[in-house]
């Protein structure tokens, strides 16, 4: 490693690029510390799903066993189904939400825009913890009882600002005589936006709702507060399970969906890569 | 761009009422107004501190089966004209119509007007062909039909093997071919282009000049073009509305503008001028007797009111402005030759007279071509006949 990165550093300096920060002594180790201490729990956590032993610290051999009794655990599909499709609804939803509220507020200058930008990203600061325990009060308090309802709603609300930023994103990238040229050739408000706005905004629409759908799927904050006794969602369950024990079969479905999540954030950033070459 | 296709451009249904409706070939129909704004105002942020005044009480009359030119420097208003014709911006007040119809209130997918933008605006997600079928689409008419009439487009504007590309990967000379195409496409009553050669190349931007008025002529549309590009403005127009700070200064034909401007403005904007101060000393008849401090008495044509004792200003060209060799007896004055430029065909003279300077161009070859001088030599200056325009203002 240390061979690798000296030899770098020479490049980098033989071009001198003065004020690269990879000019500056100890970058290269720095660097990869900088990645150990990132990606080591999740490499270990990984590498522990395939041991064969009930340990998740001691190595006893190459196995598969915990993958097939996750697959063969019942409650556990129970949970996954139900993420998956609170996920979906939710990111569908919210995408929705959030492509009015992006077309609405693309022009700052329009009355309010400015505000309404704040007022929708906000919830992005605040502590999930006060958002959930908001959540949970306002669902007592309209009396509705908490359950699957009352996850997907809360669900829908914090995607909201996620789903809302790529796509106000793409809109603000949108060269503004398209649609002009579009009503100049005829077309209606209506005819205008759906012929050349929204195909154009799609690749805004896909990596907001991507993200939405990510972010839906492992929430445990919100969702531990308002689920209620019946509804559980994929991280609920795995946080039940840890209290019985640790077992590799938790690594094993922590490592999937991982797996999901990695092809789900590639997908969203090869969408991204295409979608700026417009 | 000889396609006698091009001629048969036919309209959707929908729009073909009316009796002006038959293209023709060179036939600028005066007597019709294709279009016409009458005391236009645009204010924006109106009732702010920052309203800001883009036209003033504007009155402009286009004929059918014109190009006609709106010349002026950024910011003086062309553009608002324009959008305010696509229908793009509201007007604060007066009216506008376009062939008799007040639009003035018409949102631009209800007016009978299309556009060729300056960035050209063309679909990214759709192909040459597609782009240019759209308005025929949106206007609803048949298959075949708009089929029949984006092949022909595509052959006036010879981007038929580039059919089934997309804009982001054609030059800028053929986005702006397909984006007059697609304005062309619905054979609007009206064509609109927003500065569309100002992205082109100096050479390109002289092929499309030809291009755009062989276009014209050919379909018969009447175009309305903004540029700040007096060139340009000259070598397409049939007439040029010279506009500055938001106020009309001066229409005519490229010739009327250049040979008699009317301001000093239009004098200075328009190629080059040398302005002088001079007094009217005398009027008799048709002519006028002009005192210029420091040279010999000239007479002008006169082409407005004038009094005697009045100060006005002269307008000059520098090629009308003749410079021989000191003490010949022709000369109205003398002057010092300051610099001296070289420019190919021409040698361009800097010179002093009295508290005036001015500029002559000499081309080279010819009689006075073998003259030549440097910085430093007395010269006489003379001025050819009827070459001096007494300005309005």
């Amino acid at each position: 490693m240390s061979n690798t990165s000296s030899s770098t550093m020479r490049t980098v300096t033989a071009t001198s690029r003065i004020g690269d920060i990879r000019a500056f002594a100890g970058f290269g180790s720095a660097s990869v510390g900088c990645l150990i201490f990132l990606y080591a729990p999740i490499v270990f956590l990984a590498a522990y799903s395939f041991n064969d032993g009930r340990s998740v610290s001691r190595w006893s051999g190459f196995s598969l066993r915990w993958y097939a009794t996750v697959f063969g655990n019942e409650n556990i599909q129970t949970a996954a189904l139900n993420s998956v499709i609170i996920a979906v609804i939710a990111a569908t939803v919210a995408t929705l939400l959030a492509l009015g509220a992006a077309t609405a507020t693309v022009n700052r200058r329009a009355t309010g825009g400015e505000a309404a930008y704040v007022v929708l990203t906000f919830p992005l600061m605040v502590p999930e913890i006060v958002t959930a325990v908001a959540s949970l009060v306002f669902f007592v308090a309209i009396g509705i009882s908490l359950g699957f309802v009352t996850i997907l709603m809360a669900h829908i609300v914090f995607c909201i600002p996620f789903a809302y930023l790529p796509i106000k994103a793409r809109l603000e990238g949108l060269d503004p005589s398209l649609p002009a040229a579009a009503a100049d050739l005829y077309a209606s408000p209506a005819q205008a936006f759906t012929r050349i706005t929204l195909p154009l905004l799609v690749p805004g629409l896909l990596s907001g709702w991507l993200l939405a759908f990510i972010i839906s799927l492992d929430d445990f904050i919100i969702t531990a507060l308002v689920a209620g006794p019946g509804a559980t969602t994929l991280p609920l369950h795995i946080y039940g399970m840890l209290r019985l024990g640790m077992t590799p079969e938790v690594n094993a479905i922590s490592t999937l969906m991982l797996g999901a999540s990695t092809v789900l954030v590639l997908v969203s950033a090869l969408i991204g890569r295409v979608g700026h070459k417009h | 761009m000889r396609t006698s296709a091009s001629l048969s451009i036919s309209r959707s249904s929908e729009r073909a009422q009316g009796s002006t409706e038959k293209p023709r070939l060179h036939d600028p129909r005066q007597d019709t107004i294709a279009a016409e704004v009458k005391g236009l105002s645009k204010v924006y942020n109106a009732g702010s501190s920052r309203a800001y005044e883009a036209l003033k009480n504007f009155h402009l009359s286009i004929h059918a089966n014109e190009f006609f030119t709106l010349l002026g420097p950024s910011g003086c208003g062309k553009t608002t004209l324009l959008r305010i014709l696509g229908g793009f911006e509201t007007l604060s007040a007066g009216t506008c119509t376009i062939f008799g119809q007040d639009v003035s209130r018409l949102p631009p997918e209800a007016r009978p007007v299309n556009t060729v933008f300056q960035q050209y605006a063309l679909f990214p997600h759709m192909t040459v062909r597609r782009n240019i079928a759209f308005g025929l689409e949106m206007l609803g008419t048949s298959r075949v039909e708009t089929e029949r009439t984006v092949e022909r487009m595509l052959e006036l504007v010879h981007m038929t093997e580039y059919a089934d590309r997309k804009p982001d990967t054609m030059s800028g000379g053929q986005r702006q071919r397909v984006a007059l195409a697609r304005a062309l496409a619905p054979r609007p009553k009206l064509l609109l282009l927003d500065e569309p050669l100002s992205a082109l190349d100096l050479k390109l931007r002289q092929k499309m000049r030809l291009e755009l008025k062989a276009l014209q002529r050919e379909t018969g549309i009447t175009f309305i073009f903004v540029t700040h590009d007096q060139e340009e403005a000259l070598a397409m127009s049939d007439r040029i509305a010279v506009i500055d700070q938001g106020r009309l200064q001066q229409v005519g034909t490229p010739e009327e503008i250049y040979e008699h401007p009317k301001s000093r403005f239009v004098a200075d904007f328009i190629g080059e001028s040398n302005l002088l101060d001079a007094r009217v000393s005398g009027l008799s008849g048709t002519e006028a007797n002009l005192t210029i401090e420091g040279f010999a008495d000239i007479r002008a044509p006169i082409e407005w009111p004038l009094e005697v004792g009045q100060a006005v200003s002269l307008s000059i060209r520098p090629e009308r402005l003749i410079i021989r060799e000191a003490g010949e007896e022709t000369c109205s004055g003398m002057a010092r030759v300051v610099a001296r430029t070289y420019l190919g065909n021409a040698v361009e003279y800097h010179l002093v007279a009295g508290n005036q300077s001015l500029t002559a161009r000499a081309p080279r070859g010819g009689l006075r071509g073998l003259l030549d001088f440097a910085p430093g030599d007395e010269v006489g200056v003379g001025f050819e006949p009827g070459a001096i325009k007494v300005l309005l203002s």
